[in-house]
């Protein structure tokens, strides 16, 4: 209150010295909440909310693979306190308590475990819940480069650590141009399918698997218009005629049986890239591997360049 | 009456041909750029021809019409077995067995050391998602009459058949939830699809509709006879427990060899009767053969259109039949009440 009020402007030189206490009150007051605010972050997450903590949180509990992978590369895994069932990496998470799925995630669990902040999905059915119950849930749901180191940049600020955000970025992007400059120039311009599921669903231009095969100097025989993972006529596929085809391993080998799909001059000549497991995981994950993911790509193609 | 019921059938027949064959046409027009008549001109004289037309397009379009004939004549077989309007071919336990299978295959390699033996995972994977699934839905179906004890009563039938979709299903979730690898695939599954039908599934379809067809079509008087009540018609000298298992064979064939081929497709067995006995009241041979060829035409019309509507991307075909043929019902219902 009193230093709100002799805040007003003051009027008459007599009073100028005994405004000088004054100030110097008002300077500790300040030094005070600066100290204070050091340790106070504010966030916003992708709903436009803003959450503020007095402090970095001690306690969290990710529901998204993604976000778990970045609460780990920005040096807060001993933070995590549980994750989805779907977090598997690095491998210390694998010890942590895991608390169902986007859609059963299980809210009492959640809850007993006193999370600070719970990390979430957009569409994660629980959110409301949990916020029902108290529990502070940033949601971040990562779908390309930008929004990674978006992301990135948001929950290093909520680690209390800002500047690891950048720097994991750059790391990131190093690897991307490392991952580039690995890719024979023969290949350069090359139009890519890439398969994710067998349905066909395919990871067109504008998803962050396509933006990382830009980055690496190739093309993308599924447009961006189409959407990020379309649903294709097995047909286009066949038409397109791409130059090289990409999908996890399982997929990769039946799909020569597929009507028509023999005709596929990548297959018949190899020119393929057949991801086991976990690389494959890697691969379809927007988040702080998608520099390891970028060179997984730039060590197959490498491997194609030599077939021919 | 007889001679406006006859020309009534004879109507829907020459209406069922005349649709089929223009959709044969459409389905071989309609591919990943949209479908114009103009175009197959083109792709019909083009260096890939053979590749697109005929061993993409031509297989998938006759496919999806074998496909829905299947379950269309599946449809008739159950309305007619239960008497109950309702009936459709999954009833019996045919579906969630054969998603049971799908995804018992697609998580094989997940479960490994979790339950199964690397052997056994080995095993399930070679089997393939297409022996799997028609394994399951005839594994399905004997689990259902197992537990009805033959199919001397319907109600049981019935009864056996929801308890054995609904164990199936937990088991289906149990398994999902363990290997949520399983879950894109399986959804895929439930959905349907006619996008990846050959030559060798159309063979496969073909050869079953060659069996199931006459199968039920000797039965047929049996169903007629069945429209009386049982009682009826265990007094025309028909013996029920057996027609009635032969009539479940004929169903489970059928319906096994569709999901198989195409996954799931909604309501194609449900409508195509409706359809049939809407336009032409019919003693059961007739209503039989015509529903198979009325849920061909329906399957093959959701096909064209899942494939045109978006192109080159596509709709899920089991939500368009399952749009089309929830749409025709509902119509169907408010017309009756207005009647």
């Amino acid at each position: 209150m009193k230093p709100h009020a002799s805040a007003r402007p003051v009027r008459g030189v007599q009073r100028l010295n005994a405004v000088q206490p004054v100030r110097a009150v008002l300077l500790a007051l300040a030094l005070c909440l600066q100290a204070q605010a050091s340790a106070q972050v504010s966030v916003r997450d992708e709903r436009g909310a803003t959450l503020t903590f007095s402090a970095p949180p001690k306690r969290i509990v990710s529901l998204l693979p993604s976000l778990t992978e970045s609460v780990c590369a920005l040096g807060g895994c001993a933070l995590l306190v549980g994750t989805d069932r779907f977090s598997n990496s690095p491998a210390s998470v694998l010890a942590l308590p895991k608390l169902g799925g986007l859609d059963d995630a299980q809210v009492e669990r959640i809850a007993a475990l006193t999370p600070d902040v719970v990390l979430a999905a957009t569409s994660a059915r629980v959110i409301d819940r949990l916020e029902s119950l108290g529990i502070r849930v940033l949601v971040l749901e990562p779908r390309n480069h930008a929004d990674v180191q978006r992301s990135l940049a948001t929950l290093a600020q909520l680690l209390g650590r800002p500047d690891e955000g950048a720097r994991l970025w750059s790391a990131i992007e190093q690897d991307m141009r490392e991952a580039a400059m690995r890719v024979p120039p023969a290949l350069r311009g090359q139009r890519v399918y890439f398969e994710v599921d067998a349905a066909p669903y395919a990871a067109g231009a504008g998803s962050f698997i396509g933006q990382t095969l830009a980055r690496l100097g190739l093309g993308n025989v599924v447009p961006a218009e189409l959407g990020p993972f379309p649903k294709l006529n097995p047909e286009f596929v066949v038409r397109a005629q791409p130059d090289i085809v990409m999908a996890a391993k399982a997929n990769l080998g039946d799909m020569a049986k597929r009507p028509g799909w023999a005709a596929l001059r990548a297959l018949q000549r190899g020119r393929t890239c057949g991801f086991a497991s976990e690389p494959y995981e890697v691969l379809v994950r927007p988040g702080p591997r998608m520099g390891e993911a970028a060179l997984t790509l730039a060590d197959c193609l490498v491997q194609i360049a030599k077939v021919r | 009456m007889a001679e406006a019921d006859r020309q009534r059938r004879v109507r829907l027949v020459v209406m069922l041909v005349v649709l089929t064959v223009l959709l044969l046409v459409a389905g071989l027009a309609a591919g990943s750029d949209g479908w114009s008549l103009r175009t197959l001109w083109a792709t019909l004289w083009g260096d890939e021809a053979g590749l697109i037309v005929g061993q993409i397009r031509a297989p998938r379009t006759v496919g999806a019409w074998l496909t829905g004939a299947l379950l269309g004549l599946a449809g008739a077989t159950a309305q007619g077995l239960f008497r109950n309007p309702l009936a459709d071919p999954y009833l019996l336990g045919s579906a969630s067995g054969a998603t049971l299978g799908v995804v018992l295959v697609l998580a094989a390699s997940a479960l490994v050391g979790h339950g199964i033996s690397l052997a056994t995972a080995d095993a399930l994977a070679r089997i393939g998602l297409v022996a799997a699934a028609f394994a399951g839905a005839l594994l399905g179906v004997l689990l259902t009459l197992a537990l009805a004890r033959g199919a001397e009563q319907t109600t049981r039938l019935l009864l056996a058949g929801v308890v054995v979709s609904v164990v199936l299903a937990a088991l289906n979730d149990l398994v999902t939830s363990a290997a949520p690898d399983a879950l894109r695939g399986k959804q895929a599954f439930l959905l349907g699809s006619t996008g990846f039908l050959g030559w060798a599934s159309c063979a496969a379809l073909g050869a079953g509709l060659l069996l199931a067809l006459p199968m039920a079509w000797r039965l047929s008087r049996a169903l007629d006879a069945l429209t009386l009540g049982e009682d009826s018609a265990r007094s025309l000298g028909l013996r029920l427990a057996r027609v009635r298992m032969a009539l479940v064979a004929a169903l489970a064939l059928a319906t096994g060899l569709a999901v198989s081929q195409a996954g799931l497709i909604a309501f194609v067995g449900l409508v195509a009767p409706h359809l049939v006995r809407r336009f032409a009241p019919a003693p059961h041979g007739f209503t039989l053969v015509a529903s198979a060829a009325a849920g061909g035409t329906l399957l093959l019309m959701a096909d064209v259109l899942a494939r045109s509507l978006i192109a080159p991307q596509e709709v899920p075909v089991g939500v368009l039949t399952a749009l089309l043929g929830g749409g025709y019902l509902l119509w169907l219902l408010r017309k009756r009440r207005f009647a």
